[in-house]
C-alpha cells in the first residue's frame, strides 16, 4: 500500500547505471516485442521494454530489479520517445520498481476475495519475519508489498513472489515456501493445498472426472 | 439438471492435460478450423447472433453483434490506402473476484488462439493483439509458447490454418493496472501510453487501435466462439434462460468450503451452483451473510435474497446487482462486511487512472469514510453523506470505474445501513463510557 | 449545418462543432477548466457536463461531444446543475484554501466557478493532500497542491510548443504534473502555461507575490522583441510596467506569448537613460536639454546628417527622423543596422507573404538561414503545425533543435541554384509550397536567388478553390523592418553608404547593433532609452522613450499594420522620441510640418497611406525575379535568445533565463 516514489537522480545513480545497454538475450527480446507492432508504432513495445530493462537490472543486482532514471532514459532512446512519456508509463504502471527492492519480491494480496480466506493471517506472518510494507529487510532478501488482487481469488490466499504464484495459503505455508527460498530451494508453486491440483474444487471432483487420467475427447459424445 | 461434462467447452479447465497444441487438438481444437472459415464472415457472425452469446467480459454485450459493427470494407486513410482492423482480446483479468481467463489462457490456451482467428476474421481483422495483465506472469508463458505453436504448425500467419486468410496474434503483456481492462484504456496502452480511458465518441470500431477499427473482446467471449460454431448456435442457447443463454465460468471465492472456477449452464440457481461445485457455504446455509455475485463491481446481495436466484444477468439485475464476470464472493457471517467493502473502495482509488476529476477525488475520498465507518469513527449523517458522494462520482466520469467504486458502497448503505448505525453508536457509547 | 435545440431555442450551428460550442453560440456559458480551444479535447475535468436528448441518462461533457441535428440541449436543468456542483465539490476537496496568499487571486478560474457552483462549506473532513513544488524553472513558479490535474500544461508542451518536457506522473489520487526530473522548461514558450493554468499551481515566478490583477491599468501594446508584432497587454501600477500577457489575434500569435516579449519588461526599470549626457573629454557627463540641443546644434551639419534606425522603434519616430534629416537636405536614413543591403523596391520581395496563418496550410517548406524558434518563436508554432498536417520541411543553415522535424538540407546559400532532389521532388508534389528566407539567408545574394525559385518552385500560384497562394517569405528579426522600409528608411547600398557620406551627424534612433566604429568622424546622437552598446558610443544622448512609453504604429513581417498605446511615462527626462525629433528640428531651425502626435501621424499617412489602415498591407503579388548566385556559409546572427536588445539585455529575468536555460548556470532550487 506504500506511495511510490522515484528513486532521486544522482551522480552515483549516474555512475552505476548511465552506461547501460542490453544484453544479447535482452537485445533480442526487445527486438522481437519491438516486432510486434506495425512499422512506427515502435512505442507500443515500451511496456515489454520496460520490462526487460527491469528484469536485466535484476539480473545484474541479483534481485527483482528497478528502474533506475538512467535506464528509462536508454528506453526512450531505444524507441525514439521523449523520455518524460516513458517515465509517465513507468509511474503509472505498478509492476514497475522505482525504487531498489530485494532478491524476493514478496507481493501479498490483501483484496477482499484474499482477505476473505485470511490474508491478514499472510500479512502477520510477514511482519513477525520482520517484513514490512514497502520496505526491504536489511540483508537484502526480501521487500514486502501488499497488492491488489491477482486473479487467484478461488485458491485464496495468495502471493506472488517475483514470477511465481503460491496459493491456499496458510501462515504455516507461507512460511514454509519462504524458508524455502532463503534456502535457495525453488519451492512448487501455484496452490499449496495438498492434493489440490489446480482450481478444482479441493477433494473430489464435481466435473470433469474423465480428463483427470487421460486427455479426454468428449467429441464422441455430441449428439 | 446439470451441465453435463460432454457440453463443457473448457474440458480442461483444470489442467489435468497438456495444454500443448497436439493435447489440445485430442479434445478438439484447431478441427478443420478451415471449415469454419470457409462459412464466410455474415454466417459466422450471424451463428454467434443467434447463440445468444453475451460478452463474457461483464457487461454482457451481445458478442455477434459487436462484431457486426465492425467495418465491411475497410475505410481509407489520407493516402488512399485500405485501414487495417484489429481484434483486442481482454485477458487484463483484474476484477477482484474474477479468475477464469486465467484458467483459459493457462490450460486451453488454443481455444483463445483459434477464436483468435475465427473472431477476427468475422470481423475482418488484419492481426489480434492478447492484451494480458501484467501479474499472469507464467500464464503469458504459456500464451506466447501457445501462439508460437499455432504459427509453427501454420494455424496462425499467411494462409491461417489453410483458410487463405492471413492472420497474425500478438501477445501484448500489462504491467499492473486494472484500469487497462476498460476497452479504450487497453487501446492507450497497447499504444504505449499511460492506460487513461479515451472520451467516446468515437468509438473502437470506428477507431480503436492506431486510429485503426477496433473489436475488444473478453478471453471467454472469444475462446467459446469455435466450440459454437462447431456445435451449432442451437446447442449453445439450449442452456440457460431466456436472454442469458449458454454456459459459463462461474469463479466461487470466499466462504465457501470449496471455492473453484466451473463452468455451468447459465442461470443455474445460487444454491446449487455453491451445493454442487463448492461443498455447500462455510457453516452451512444460516451462516449465509451476503454475496458479491458478479466481482468487485456489482453491488452485495443478500443471503435472503440471493439463494434461490437464477445466477444470469437478468435474474442478478433484478436484485440491483449484476452477473459481471460471475465471479461470486461468498461472505458468511464471520465477515466484517464493512471492512470487506471498504478494502474494495481502497482497491478503486488505488486503480483509478486520476484522469477525470471524480473518479481521482471521489474513490480517495469514499474509501476514507468508509474506512472511519468501519471503525465507527463517524456521524450518522455521514452515511447519506458518502451516498450522495457516490452518486456524485456514478455517471459522471469518462468510463464505468466510477460506477464501479460508487455501486458496492451502495450495496452496503442498501443492505447494511442499521450495521453501519450500530457501529457509530456503539463507538460513542464507548466513549461516553470512557468519559464518565 | 445541425439544427438543434439549447435550453429550449432551437439554433443552427456549423458543421463539426462540439455541444459546448453549440451552447456557446447559444449564448450560454459553460464552465470549464480542462477544455482549451487551441488545444486538444482532454475531457477530463468534468465541468462542462450538460444534458443530451438523445443519450444516455446521464450528463455529457459537452467539450467532446459531437454536435448533431436534433439535439436537445439543456444547461440549465437540475441534472446538470448537480453534476457540476458535485464536480466542483470534487475539485475543492483537496483544494487548499490559500486564495488569500495565491498570486492567481482575481484571474481564477476556480475561484470564479466556485462562486457559480461551490458549496457554501466543506463535508470534507479527511486530511487534504499536499503535493510537493516542482521546479520548472526560473519562470514557472509551482504550487502543486493546488493542481487540479486538468493537463493543459501537458497538452501545450507537447502539441503546441512541441517539446515534451511536461508529464503528469503515477495515477489516481496521487497523479502529479511535473517537468521531467524537475528540470528548468526549456523552450521560447514556456510561460505560456502560466496563463493556460486555470488555477494557482503554475504562477509567474518573476511576479511572485508582486501584484494583484486588479490594481492593474490594462494598456493595449504590440510587442517588439522580434518582428511577430504579437498582440499584447501593458499591465501597469503607476509608472510600472508589471508584466505583460499576450492577447488573442488569431492571425498574428493566437493567445501565446513568447517568454522575452513576456518577462523582458523588468528592462525598463533597469540602466534606462532618464536624462541627457554629452560626452566632455571622453566621458559622457550629465547635462541639460539645452545644452545637449546647443551642442548638436552648434556642429551646424546641414545636410551631412543621417539618422540609424534600431530594432525596436515605431513608425512614428523614423517618419519623424527622416522629416527631420530632409528638412536638413539629407536622404540618408537606414534601418538595417548590421549592413544588410538587399534591394528593397520591391517590398513583396521582403515580405512574409504567406502570412503567419497562411504559413500553417503550406505543405512544403524550405527555409533558409533562419533559426525559428529564437528568430520567431510564434512563427515556429505555426510551422510546427504545417508540419502536423503533413508538410515537407527543409531547412538550408546550420543545424538546430527544430520542434517540427524536418530535414536540414545543407550549410551553404548556394544551395538555392542546386536543390537536392528530395526538395524539388516535394515542392513538385506540393500544393502550397513555400520558401522562408530568414535573415541570414538574405545577405550575399540569398534572397535574388531564393526569388528565383519562386518562378522555378512556382511559389506563387492560383489554388484550385480560386484564391491566390504566396509562398515566398522573408522573416524578418526587427520590429522595426516593415515599417521603416515601408517609410524609405533605407539605402540602396545599406548602412555602407551612410558610412562613406561621412556624415557630420549620426542620429541613433535606439540603434544598438551598429558598428559605430565606422562613424569615427561623426558627432553620434543616441536617442534611445537604455544605456546599452548605442549610448556607450554617443557623443550625445537625448533619453527617449521604450515601446510601452509611447503609442505608435508597428508593421510586422508579414506586413501588417498594427497600432500601440501608451501604458505608462518614461522614467526622469525621458521624452518621447518624436517630440525629442520636433525639438531637434527647432534647434536646427527647420521645418517638420508637425507639432503635435495627431499632425505628425497624419503627415506619415498622407506619405504613406498604408500605415493608416489596421491590417495587411498590400504589396502586390508580384515578386521581382530575382537570379545571379548566392553562396557562402549560413551562421546565425542571433548567439543568445534572450539578450537580443537593450531591453532584454538589461533584465533580470532575461539574464537569469540565459544563464541558466541557455548557459547550464544551476540555480535550480529545491523546492521552497
Amino acid at each position: 500500500m506504500a506511495d511510490r516514489y522515484l528513486e532521486p537522480d544522482s551522480p552515483e545513480l549516474r555512475a552505476r547505471w548511465g552506461n547501460f545497454a542490453w544484453s544479447q538475450k535482452w537485445a533480442d527480446k526487445a527486438k522481437a516485442a519491438v516486432a510486434r507492432y506495425p512499422e512506427g508504432r515502435q512505442r507500443s513495445a515500451v511496456m515489454a521494454l520496460l520490462d526487460y530493462a527491469q528484469r536485466q537490472v535484476g539480473e545484474e543486482t541479483n534481485t527483482q530489479g528497478w528502474l533506475p532514471i538512467p535506464v528509462i532514459e536508454f528506453v526512450a532512446r531505444a524507441l525514439d520517445m521523449p523520455v518524460v512519456r516513458v517515465l509517465e508509463v513507468a509511474t503509472f504502471y505498478t509492476m514497475y520498481n522505482l525504487v531498489p527492492v530485494g532478491r524476493f519480491h514478496v507481493q501479498v494480496c490483501g483484496t477482499t476475495p484474499c482477505m476473505l480466506r485470511g490474508s491478514d493471517d499472510i500479512i502477520a506472518a510477514c511482519e513477525k519475519r520482520g517484513m514490512h510494507h514497502g520496505h526491504t529487510t536489511g540483508d537484502g532478501l526480501w521487500t514486502f508489498t501488499e497488492v491488489e488482487c491477482m486473479g487467484n481469488c478461488a485458491s485464496a490466499p495468495m502471493v506472488q513472489i517475483n514470477d511465481d504464484n503460491y496459493e491456499d495459503l496458510t501462515a504455516e505455508r507461507f512460511d514454509a515456501v519462504l524458508d524455502a527460498l532463503a534456502r535457495g530451494e525453488t519451492p512448487k508453486a501455484g496452490t499449496q493445498e495438498p492434493g489440490r491440483h489446480t482450481v478444482e474444487p479441493a477433494g473430489a471432483l464435481s466435473t470433469l472426472t474423465a480428463m483427470v487420467n487421460e486427455n479426454h475427447d468428449y467429441r464422441g459424445e455430441w449428439q | 439438471m446439470s451441465l453435463a461434462d460432454k457440453d463443457r467447452i473448457f474440458t480442461n479447465v483444470y489442467g489435468y492435460q497438456p495444454w500443448q497444441l497436439s493435447a489440445a487438438q485430442a479434445r478438439g481444437d484447431w478441427d478443420n478450423t478451415k471449415d469454419l472459415i470457409a462459412r464466410g464472415r455474415d454466417a459466422i457472425i450471424q451463428e454467434m447472433k443467434d447463440s445468444g452469446l453475451r460478452g463474457r467480459g461483464g457487461a454482457g454485450f451481445p458478442t455477434g453483434m459487436k462484431w457486426s459493427f465492425m467495418p465491411k470494407q475497410p475505410p481509407l486513410d489520407a493516402a488512399g490506402n485500405p485501414r487495417p482492423s484489429f481484434l483486442v482480446i481482454n485477458a487484463d483479468e483484474s476484477e477482484p473476484g474474477s479468475c477464469k481467463d486465467r484458467e483459459i489462457i493457462r490450460h486451453d490456451p488454443h481455444k483463445l488462439i483459434e477464436g483468435a482467428l475465427v473472431a477476427g476474421f468475422a470481423m475482418g481483422a488484419r492481426a489480434a493483439y492478447i492484451y494480458i495483465r501484467g501479474e499472469y506472469i507464467r500464464e503469458a508463458e504459456v500464451l506466447f509458447a501457445a501462439v508460437q505453436e499455432a504459427y509453427d504448425a501454420g494455424l496462425l500467419g499467411k494462409n491461417a490454418a489453410g483458410s487463405g486468410y492471413d492472420y497474425d496474434v500478438f501477445v501484448h503483456r500489462g504491467a499492473g493496472a486494472y484500469i487497462c481492462g476498460e476497452e479504450t484504456a487497453m487501446i492507450e496502452s497497447l499504444e504505449g501510453k499511460k492506460g487513461q480511458p479515451r472520451l467516446k465518441p468515437p468509438f473502437p470500431a470506428g477507431a480503436g487501435l492506431y486510429g485503426c477499427p477496433t473489436t475488444v473482446n473478453n478471453v471467454e467471449s472469444i475462446a467459446v466462439a469455435p466450440t459454437i460454431l462447431r456445435r451449432g448456435a442451437a446447442w449453445f442457447s439450449s442452456f440457460g434462460n431466456e436472454n442469458n443463454r449458454g454456459t459459463k465460468l462461474f469463479q466461487i471465492s470466499g466462504h465457501v468450503n470449496k471455492p473453484c472456477v466451473v463452468e455451468e449452464e447459465m442461470s443455474i440457481p445460487f444454491r446449487e451452483l455453491i451445493e454442487r461445485h463448492c461443498g455447500g457455504i462455510r457453516g452451512g446455509w444460516d451462516n449465509l451473510l451476503a454475496v458479491i455475485p458478479g466481482g468487485s463491481s456489482v453491488p452485495l446481495v443478500p443471503a435472503a435474497q440471493i439463494m434461490d436466484c437464477p445466477m444470469d444477468f437478468d435474474g442478478l439485475k433484478a436484485l440491483g446487482s449484476g452477473l459481471g464476470t460471475a465471479a461470486v464472493i461468498v461472505m458468511d457471517k464471520s465477515t466484517d462486511i464493512v471492512r470487506a467493502i471498504s478494502r474494495l473502495s481502497y482497491f478503486y482509488k488505488h486503480e483509478s487512472c486520476g484522469q477525470c476529476t471524480p473518479c481521482r477525488e471521489g474513490t480517495g475520498w469514499m474509501w476514507r469514510v468508509m474506512e472511519r465507518l468501519r471503525t465507527g469513527e463517524a456521524h450518522v449523517d455521514e452515511i447519506d453523506m458518502l451516498q450522495q458522494v457516490t452518486k456524485q462520482v456514478e455517471g459522471h466520469t469518462i468510463c464505468a470505474l466510477g460506477d464501479a467504486a460508487a455501486w458496492p458502497i451502495q450495496g452496503l448503505i442498501r443492505h447494511f445501513r442499521p450495521e453501519l448505525e450500530r457501529r457509530i453508536e456503539e463507538r460513542l457509547g464507548s466513549l461516553q463510557q470512557a468519559a464518565e | 449545418m445541425p439544427k438543434l435545440k439549447v435550453d429550449g431555442v432551437e439554433l443552427d450551428v456549423p458543421n463539426g462543432v462540439t455541444v459546448l460550442q453549440a451552447c456557446e453560440l447559444a449564448g450560454k456559458e459553460i464552465p470549464r477548466f480542462c477544455y482549451h480551444e487551441r488545444l486538444s479535447i482532454a475531457g477530463n475535468c468534468r465541468m462542462c457536463l450538460v444534458e443530451v436528448k438523445p443519450g444516455p441518462p446521464k450528463p455529457q461533457a459537452s467539450c467532446a461531444l459531437p454536435a448533431t441535428d436534433g439535439q436537445e440541449i439543456r444547461t440549465d436543468s437540475e441534472m446538470v446543475r448537480k453534476a457540476r456542483e458535485g464536480v466542483m465539490e470534487f475539485l475543492l476537496i483537496n483544494h487548499p484554501l490559500d486564495c488569500p496568499i495565491c498570486d492567481q487571486g482575481g484571474e481564477c478560474d476556480l475561484q470564479d466557478q466556485a462562486m457559480a457552483y461551490g458549496r457554501g462549506g466543506s463535508r470534507y473532513h479527511e486530511n487534504k493532500r499536499a503535493v510537493t513544488e516542482k521546479y520548472m524553472g526560473p519562470l514557472i513558479k509551482t504550487a502543486m497542491t493546488r493542481c487540479i490535474h486538468c493537463t493543459r500544461c501537458v497538452r501545450f508542451s507537447e502539441e503546441v510548443a512541441g517539446v515534451d518536457e511536461i508529464g503528469a506522473l503515477y495515477r489516481g489520487e496521487n497523479m502529479q504534473i511535473t517537468t521531467y526530473l524537475e528540470h528548468a522548461a526549456k523552450h521560447e514558450l514556456s510561460a505560456n502555461v502560466i496563463d493556460l493554468c486555470p488555477v494557482g499551481a503554475l504562477t509567474s515566478r518573476p511576479h511572485a507575490f508582486e501584484l494583484r490583477p486588479w490594481e492593474l491599468k490594462k494598456t493595449l501594446g504590440i510587442d517588439v522583441s522580434d518582428a511577430t508584432g504579437a498582440n499584447i497587454r501593458i499591465d501597469s501600477r503607476g509608472r510600472e510596467v508589471m508584466r505583460v500577457l499576450p492577447r488573442n489575434n488569431d492571425d498574428v500569435n493566437e493567445e501565446w506569448l513568447s517568454d522575452k516579449g513576456r518577462y523582458q519588461v523588468d528592462g525598463l526599470m533597469r540602466r534606462r537613460l532618464d536624462r541627457p549626457w554629452i560626452r566632455r573629454d571622453g566621458k559622457l557627463q550629465p547635462a541639460s536639454w539645452q545644452e545637449a540641443f546647443s551642442t548638436i546644434a552648434s556642429l551646424n551639419p546641414g545636410a551631412s546628417i543621417a539618422a540609424i534606425a534600431g530594432d525596436l522603434v515605431d513608425c512614428e519616430t523614423m517618419f519623424a527622423a527622416k522629416r527631420l534629416v530632409g528638412a536638413l537636405g539629407s536622404r540618408l536614413v537606414e534601418g538595417r543596422q548590421t549592413g544588410m543591403d538587399y534591394a528593397t523596391d520591391s517590398l513583396a520581395a521582403v515580405n512574409f507573404n504567406s502570412t503567419l496563418a497562411g504559413i500553417e496550410t503550406a505543405d512544403a517548406i524550405l527555409i533558409v538561414g533562419s533559426m525559428v524558434r529564437w528568430e520567431a518563436p510564434l512563427v515556429n508554432v505555426r510551422i510546427r503545425k504545417a508540419a502536423k498536417r503533413g508538410a515537407r520541411v527543409f531547412l538550408i543553415g546550420p543545424e538546430w533543435e527544430t520542434t517540427f522535424g524536418g530535414d536540414f538540407i545543407g550549410n551553404d546559400l548556394s544551395l538555392l541554384g542546386n536543390l537536392p532532389e528530395a526538395v524539388t521532388r516535394a515542392f513538385g508534389d506540393a500544393k502550397r509550397p513555400a520558401v522562408i528566407v530568414g535573415g541570414a539567408g538574405l545577405g550575399r545574394g540569398g534572397l535574388e536567388a531564393a526569388l528565383s525559385l519562386s518562378n522555378s518552385l512556382n511559389l506563387v500560384r492560383e489554388l484550385e478553390d480560386g484564391t491566390r497562394w504566396n509562398g515566398f517569405n522573408v522573416l524578418h528579426m526587427a520590429a522595426s523592418r516593415m515599417g521603416g522600409l515601408m517609410l524609405g528608411f533605407a539605402q540602396q547600398g545599406g548602412i555602407a553608404d551612410l558610412v562613406s557620406a561621412k556624415p557630420k551627424v549620426v542620429l541613433s534612433l535606439g540603434a544598438d547593433e551598429v558598428d559605430y566604429t565606422r562613424f569615427a568622424g561623426s558627432m553620434i546622437v543616441y536617442i534611445g532609452h537604455h544605456g546599452d552598446k548605442g549610448a556607450h558610443a554617443a557623443d550625445v544622448i537625448l533619453p527617449g522613450s521604450a515601446y510601452v512609453e509611447k503609442a505608435g504604429t508597428y508593421v510586422n513581417t508579414e506586413g501588417r499594420v498594427q497600432f500601440a498605446d501608451k501604458a505608462v511615462f518614461g522614467p526622469g527626462d525621458a521624452r518621447e522620441d518624436w517630440t525629442i525629433l520636433r525639438a531637434l528640428a527647432d534647434a536646427f531651425d527647420v521645418t517638420v510640418g508637425f507639432d503635435s502626435f495627431e499632425e505628425l501621424r497624419a503627415a506619415m499617412i498622407a506619405e504613406v497611406p498604408a500605415l493608416g489602415i489596421e491590417g495587411l498591407a498590400d504589396y502586390g503579388s508580384d515578386l521581382p525575379s530575382g537570379g545571379g548566385s548566392a553562396s557562402g556559409a549560413i551562421a546565425y546572427p542571433i548567439q543568445d535568445f534572450y539578450m537580443t536588445n537593450p531591453i532584454a539585455r538589461a533584465s533580470e529575468v532575461m539574464q537569469r533565463c540565459s544563464a541558466e536555460l541557455l548557459h547550464g548556470e544551476d540555480f535550480a532550487e529545491a523546492a521552497e
